[in-house]
């Protein structure tokens, strides 16, 4: 004790110890400054989002209103607008818009954009971020005057519900995302049909039946591995064997589907199953280690099978951690752009995708196709667009963890 | 199954030795063995996979390396990658998908580490659970997200600090820095876990000898999770490398050899992207040079991880 005490109290020890802590204060600092800094990454990502999805759009009309009605055409009449399109357009085109939905049976907004893509020619002179319409308007509408000087300016979300439900279109003003997301459900719809099963077979397997054989550890090696393989290596996969060798089945030819190739969306599934495979096996394993011992005993114990048990007693208990997986493959999946690009997802398209054998745009690639374009307009799309994929991911999530928790809940009573 | 159980008689008077188990075993169950067969299937399709990459990648490889056109050493060591004019050099490549990592781990390394540490070692449990998953969501994010964030936010970014001059609208620098943003939660999750898997007891060791917070965790603390943090690290690199959204958006279409990260230089999967974007004939140069550029990616990836996976197991420190 007293040895303590001259050790703690001596001169040489107090000073040193000062620093030492000093020390320790400055990196506590640096740790959770590099934490920060993680965070502010997320929330600069998220800012830069919606900077891109709202803005001052500058537009201009190819032909001047006067030349087809009086009075400026958003104060017509809705059958006159019907009229005029019926006026302008030629039959082809009016018998294609037709075939879509009849005109006279569509929404005044609907027919006031076609009026102004298809007649008018309304087109982007110019579109800001929205922190340059908030600071910097002055400069950005002398700018879009100087380009051209009949420019008008509209402040603009480009998230709308005419974005949701319109198809894609080259004119920025009027694309919208509705082939993109009907694809990119379809895709994720069919992956998960095709790896759920798979995927928590092969997990039932290796945690309830597989012994230490070779063959069970190389399987389970290979899992490991195949979870760390670049996503584009499955593109490439999938380009050759279901795009290219599987033609028949995948383009749908043997089920009588003529004129499509095997760039369809049963082939993106397929890649996209393998691809999530791994995730699906690992967690489904999980989930079933977990599910105590004493419950397998019991149904053993009154003559139940292997495949009994698992099947009544342990796959029950196992649901809500298996569903936490196939959430993770979702999310996974649903973002997963190389692979797609690779098998060919078309980047324009503006029929809905019919059934597992149709090409398809999706989401992600839309989003890529609208990044890479060179006038700004085309990036506010594809920020309207990536917040339109995150609050589709963001629902996935929410309500597969509501079900989780439902199912665990009804476990529990 | 009570049909079966009542059917045996519960003692036998004249044999008390009948091995009942024994019979209960050898009684053939076809349900049992099918679904145990279609179980197994299922687990194997993972190895069909594997093999189906190997075949696929090495077929179409082959195919490329000995096609008259091609010279495999020039493969190897060629300096120039123009599918064009028959320059089949994949150095170019490879140089840029090692520098856009090696930013990205320059990134991704310290800020992971530090903040698996914090998170760790430091962070109140409160703290802990709201730092962590809003990490987490990072994870989350479509890589094609990221890339668009490097394109329209980095990339203005590096122009306006650097010049206008000196960074180029796409370049290595931008994409490598958002592609380390993107890996930081990876490493700070599994550096997490290593550190969190150091016995506590340790810790109380180094605190008992007088060691402050910061020496116990550099000094006893990392030092113990070194195999975890080194596991952490070559899964960042495996995952840079097999990253392609971020560069096919932010790092440019020009394949070219060199050292300036404010310059475009195409990345193997940056180019593997592009080419097959467009409309490809099977069998072409083209198509099968893509098959040896991702079998190239493949192994890289392959060997990464497989050292990773040795690492953990050979050098795990067994305390108990």
């Amino acid at each position: 004790m007293a040895n303590a005490d001259r050790i703690a109290g001596s001169d040489v020890f107090r000073p040193n110890l000062t620093g030492r802590h000093a020390t320790g204060r400055f990196w506590q600092t640096a740790f959770l400054g590099a934490t920060t800094v993680g965070i502010l990454g997320l929330i600069l990502l998220m800012l830069n989002i919606v900077n891109n999805a709202f803005g001052l759009v500058a537009y201009a009309d190819g032909e001047d209103y006067l030349k087809y009605s009086p009075i400026p055409v958003e104060q017509l009449a809705t059958s006159d607008l019907v009229v005029l399109l019926t006026n302008e357009l030629s039959t082809g085109a009016i018998n294609k818009l037709n075939a879509e939905q009849p005109l006279d049976t569509r929404s005044r907004s609907d027919l006031l954009a076609l009026v102004f893509e298809r007649i008018l020619d309304r087109e982007v002179v110019a579109s800001s971020t929205l922190a340059e319409a908030v600071f910097n308007r002055q400069a950005f509408e002398a700018d879009a005057l100087a380009k051209n000087p009949d420019a008008r300016f509209v402040f603009k979300s480009w998230v709308t519900t005419d974005f949701l439900t319109v198809p894609m279109s080259s004119q920025a003003l009027f694309a919208g995302v509705r082939t993109a997301i009907l694809g990119s459900l379809m895709l994720i719809g069919l992956t998960i049909a095709i790896a759920l099963p798979i995927g928590t077979g092969a997990a039932i397997y290796l945690q309830e039946y597989a012994d230490k054989s070779l063959i069970n550890r190389i399987i389970e090696t290979n899992i490991y591995n195949l979870a760390g393989v670049p996503s584009i290596v499955y593109g490439m996969l999938g380009l050759a064997v279901f795009v290219r060798v599987l033609e028949p089945l995948t383009s749908g030819a043997m089920f009588g589907a003529t004129d499509t190739n095997g760039r369809t969306i049963l082939s993106a599934a397929l890649t996209m199953a393998l691809l999530v495979l791994p995730v699906i096996i690992v967690n489904a394993q999980e989930a079933l280690k977990a599910v105590p011992d004493s419950l397998r005993q019991a149904a053993y114990g009154v003559g139940a099978t292997r495949w009994q048990t698992i099947w009544h007693h342990v796959l029950p208990q196992a649901i809500p951690g298996v569903l936490t997986g196939s959430i993770l493959a979702v999310s996974r999946a649903i973002g997963e752009t190389a692979p797609l690009i690779v098998i060919g997802a078309s980047t324009f398209i503006t029929a809905d995708p019919s059934g597992p054998f149709s090409g398809f745009t999706a989401l992600p690639i839309q989003i890529y196709n609208w990044t890479v374009q060179p006038q700004a307009e085309f990036r506010n799309l594809a920020g309207a667009a990536i917040l339109v994929l995150l609050v589709l991911l963001l629902t996935l999530n929410a309500s597969a963890i509501i079900l989780r928790n439902r199912l665990s809940a009804r476990r529990a009573n | 199954m009570t049909q079966a159980l009542s059917s045996l008689p519960v003692t036998d008077p004249q044999d008390r030795h009948v091995d009942w188990a024994a019979r209960l075993r050898r009684k053939p169950r076809p349900v049992e063995t099918v679904v145990q067969g279609l179980l197994f299937l299922c687990g194997a399709i993972s190895i069909l996979t594997t093999l189906g990459i190997l075949l696929v990648l090495g077929n179409e490889s082959l195919a490329f390396f000995t096609d008259p056109e091609v010279n495999v050493f020039e493969f190897f060591t060629g300096t120039h990658w123009q599918p064009q004019t028959g320059d089949f050099g994949v150095w170019p490549l490879v140089n840029a998908t090692l520098m856009t990592s090696a930013i990205a781990m320059v990134v991704a390394m310290p800020l992971g580490i530090f903040a698996a540490i914090y998170l760790s070692e430091y962070a109140a449990p409160r703290a802990k659970a709201i730092l962590k998953p809003t990490l987490e969501i990072l994870a989350g994010i479509p890589t094609v997200v990221f890339g668009f964030f490097a394109l329209t936010f980095i990339t203005p970014l590096l122009r306006s600090i650097f010049g206008e001059d000196t960074v180029q609208i796409y370049n290595n620098a931008s994409a490598g820095l958002v592609m380390g943003l993107m890996i930081v939660p990876l490493i700070a999750s599994m550096s997490e876990d290593a550190l969190s898997a150091v016995p506590r007891t340790l810790r109380e060791g180094a605190y008992g000898l007088g060691a402050t917070k910061l020496e116990t965790t550099v000094q006893v603390v990392l030092p113990a999770a070194l195999s975890g943090l080194v596991a952490a690290f070559i899964i960042g690199v495996s995952r840079a490398v097999g990253e392609t959204m971020i560069v096919a958006i932010a790092a440019g279409a020009t394949s070219q050899l060199t050292f300036n990260p404010f310059e475009a230089a195409e990345t193997i999967t940056g180019h593997i992207a592009r080419i097959s974007g467009g409309d490809l004939s099977y069998g072409s140069l083209d198509y099968t040079s893509l098959f040896a550029l991702a079998l190239t990616l493949f192994v890289i990836t392959l060997g990464l991880n497989l050292v990773s996976r040795w690492l953990v197991n050979r050098f795990r420190e067994q305390y108990d």
